[in-house]
């Protein structure tokens, strides 16, 4: 789904505050500039976290998908690479799930659930570097476009538009086949992929933004271009840009899972999800955990980034939020 | 108007010019000797200096690239390295007729699951058939294709044999059902969502008030008068969808063995079979330039608003 992508979100040219209701809230934007550090904002996080169970459920997974990233070796019972003698059954098919090994074992005899705790810290890693790379590239193309205008923006937009007609899979597939398969060229490619959605979106906003009269005022004191991006626009962009990378993540994650299926992505012996399945399929009849162990896990992962993003749209957003209420 | 589409059709062809050149540098970059593959692990240093000034390897960067863009002109997008002496366009061409099939079967499926769907939803916002339709829609979205390939492939192929396993055969259809489900369902859970938001915000405007005023059915108003509205994105969509699977589904293709474009660009990375490669990325690349100016043109032709600003 690659078309979809920058045509059906809610209109992110809003700035936060605009449209909050609580009275309390009015008188704090009045006082202090509509930014992430607004106060009210915590306290804000804490009362819609609450109304809303999907929301708080899905943070609850990424928080805990974070935590077991973070602490893989401390958390995983056994060496994920190491195969286990009697990880095999003596006509040699993997172990089923029993009290030794709670996820049963994979065909090399090694354990799935500590396999299962590195492939989460491969796909958040891989998830959270790509995004944040392809952010940073794509802040700076869509900022400079959307700012300088003209030529340079026709360049820069046709430059995204290129990029953007070669379907994301394929095209992230076709780098790899000719940089090489290892980590860091998946995260490269990913980023190299995904950047232009997020160019987009950042040209979209800076148009709106450098009409607006704080911009104008900044140039008439004399402002350098390059200040009023940095510390003038860019600010009003944290926003939009956080909503649009917590679903970038899920992207890259389903990217980087598609590439390491094909046997593309992140090399063997290291434990991914798009690998373990990919390994799991010719053993599915007898040893089906395999296969459902990581699928459910990428649903679930992929599905709290969603799920997360869109609360975070109508957190951060709210002028946009009344919409499909 | 004229105007408009001599500026979009002016800036498909610079793109689509930006398309050949990055794939043309894809090839370049390649790390290793193109010669060197063509001519296999064993063949002489004199053997792979002669392949490559037959190749054209040679000669300097810009040489190359004017003689690239004047075969691909003839629609020649050079020879096969692994398949010996045949031609790439000649592959995707007998390839070709598989990937059209499964793209309108994924499209079917995006309609005949995101649009009722999305309808039923809008209907009865909040209730319970809206909040099963947004969770079935977010699984959709978030299931990774392969895996939900598999699982229809294992659970409705080989438990209970409704369906082939995979391939081909007589029949085709047969054989395609699951593979065009399991690419329509991310787009079908898309649809349904933006049919239900798009649907909840037309329900809100005048004319729906004034025709409910006047006593007219809920469903009528629904399917008359607010689907109308819903149906110019989603068919702006299904457009893009078309040119994005037109290029070759890969992963589908793969997981049940489609022996499509998509598949065609698979076993070209295992050989790493440049020609093969730049020349499907840049089929796709083109598809897709391509659907979104048709998309683009009749969009403005259907929608007077929209035709009246771009005068």
């Amino acid at each position: 789904m690659t078309a979809p992508l920058d045509q059906h979100l809610p209109d992110p040219a809003a700035v936060p505050s605009e449209a909050v209701s609580d009275p309390e809230l009015i008188a704090a934007g009045l006082a202090a500039e509509p930014t992430l550090t607004q106060p009210g904002l915590g306290r804000r996080t804490l009362e819609s976290l609450r109304r809303d169970p999907v929301a708080l459920i899905s943070v609850l997974v990424v928080v805990c998908l974070a935590i077991v990233a973070i602490f893989a070796p401390e958390l995983a019972p056994y060496n994920p690479l190491h195969a286990f003698p009697n990880g095999l059954a003596a006509d040699g098919a993997p172990v089923h799930p029993d009290s030794t090994f709670l996820l049963g074992t994979d065909p090399n005899g090694r354990d799935v659930l500590s396999r299962m705790i590195f492939g989460a810290r491969v796909s958040l890693l891989v998830g959270v570097v790509a995004t944040g790379l392809a952010s940073i590239i794509g802040i700076i193309i869509g900022g400079i476009a959307g700012y300088a205008g003209g030529v340079t923006e026709s360049i820069l937009m046709r430059l995204t538009d290129v990029v953007l007609s070669f379907p994301i899979l394929l095209f992230c597939i076709a780098l790899i086949a000719i940089t090489g398969p290892n980590t860091r060229n998946v995260v490269l490619v990913i980023a190299f992929g995904y950047w232009t959605y997020l160019a987009r979106i950042v040209r979209g906003l800076v148009l709106s933004l450098k009409e607006r009269e704080f911009v104008t005022a900044a140039r008439t004191l004399g402002v350098s271009h390059a200040k009023i991006l940095r510390r003038h626009i860019l600010p009003h962009l944290v926003p939009a840009i956080i909503v649009y990378s917590t679903l970038g993540v899920a992207t890259s994650i389903l990217i980087e899972a598609s590439l390491s299926y094909l046997g593309i992505g992140v090399p063997i012996p290291q434990a991914s999800w798009g690998q373990m399945i990919s390994q799991g399929q010719e053993y599915f009849q007898t040893a089906p955990w395999l296969l459902i162990a990581p699928g459910v896990a990428l649903i679930i992962t992929v599905l709290a980034f969603n799920l997360a993003g869109d609360w975070l749209t109508d957190l951060l957003d709210p002028a946009t939020a009344e919409i499909g209420r | 108007m004229t105007g408009w589409l001599a500026r979009r059709l002016a800036q498909m062809i610079i793109v689509v010019f930006g398309v050949v050149t990055l794939a043309f540098l894809f090839a370049y970059i390649v790390p290793g000797n193109p010669a060197r593959l063509v001519a296999g692990p064993n063949a002489s240093p004199e053997a792979v200096a002669s392949i490559a000034r037959q190749l054209g390897l040679d000669r300097p960067l810009w040489s190359q690239y004017v003689s690239y863009v004047g075969r691909l002109a003839h629609g020649n997008l050079g020879v096969s390295f692994a398949l010996q002496g045949r031609s790439v366009s000649g592959e995707i061409w007998h390839a070709l007729p598989y990937t059209v099939l499964l793209a309108i079967g994924g499209v079917i499926w995006e309609i005949a699951l995101g649009i009722p769907i999305g309808i039923a939803a809008a209907y009865r916002p909040r209730s319970i058939m809206d909040r099963f339709s947004t969770l079935g829609a977010l699984v959709g979205l978030s299931a990774p294709p392969f895996w939900l390939g598999l699982m229809l492939l294992y659970y409705l192929g080989y438990k209970l044999t409704l369906f082939p396993l995979s391939g081909t055969g007589h029949p085709l259809i047969w054989y395609l059902i699951l593979p065009t489900f399991t690419l329509g369902v991310g787009g079908a859970a898309w649809y349904s969502r933006m049919v239900r938001t798009t649907m909840l915000e037309v329900l809100r405007s005048p004319y729906i008030e004034f025709a409910r005023l006047k006593g007219m059915p809920e469903r009528t108003i629904l399917l008359r008068h607010a689907l109308r509205h819903v149906l110019t994105p989603v068919i702006t969509m299904l457009g893009m969808d078309l040119g994005y699977f037109l290029g070759g589904v890969l992963i589908i293709e793969s997981v049940f063995g489609l022996p499509g474009v998509g598949q065609l660009a698979y076993s070209a990375i295992d050989t790493l079979d440049i020609p093969m490669i730049t020349g499907t990325v840049l089929v796709a690349a083109v598809f897709m330039v391509v659907m979104s100016f048709v998309v683009d043109v009749a969009y403005t032709l259907v929608d007077p608003r929209v035709r009246l600003s771009r005068r």
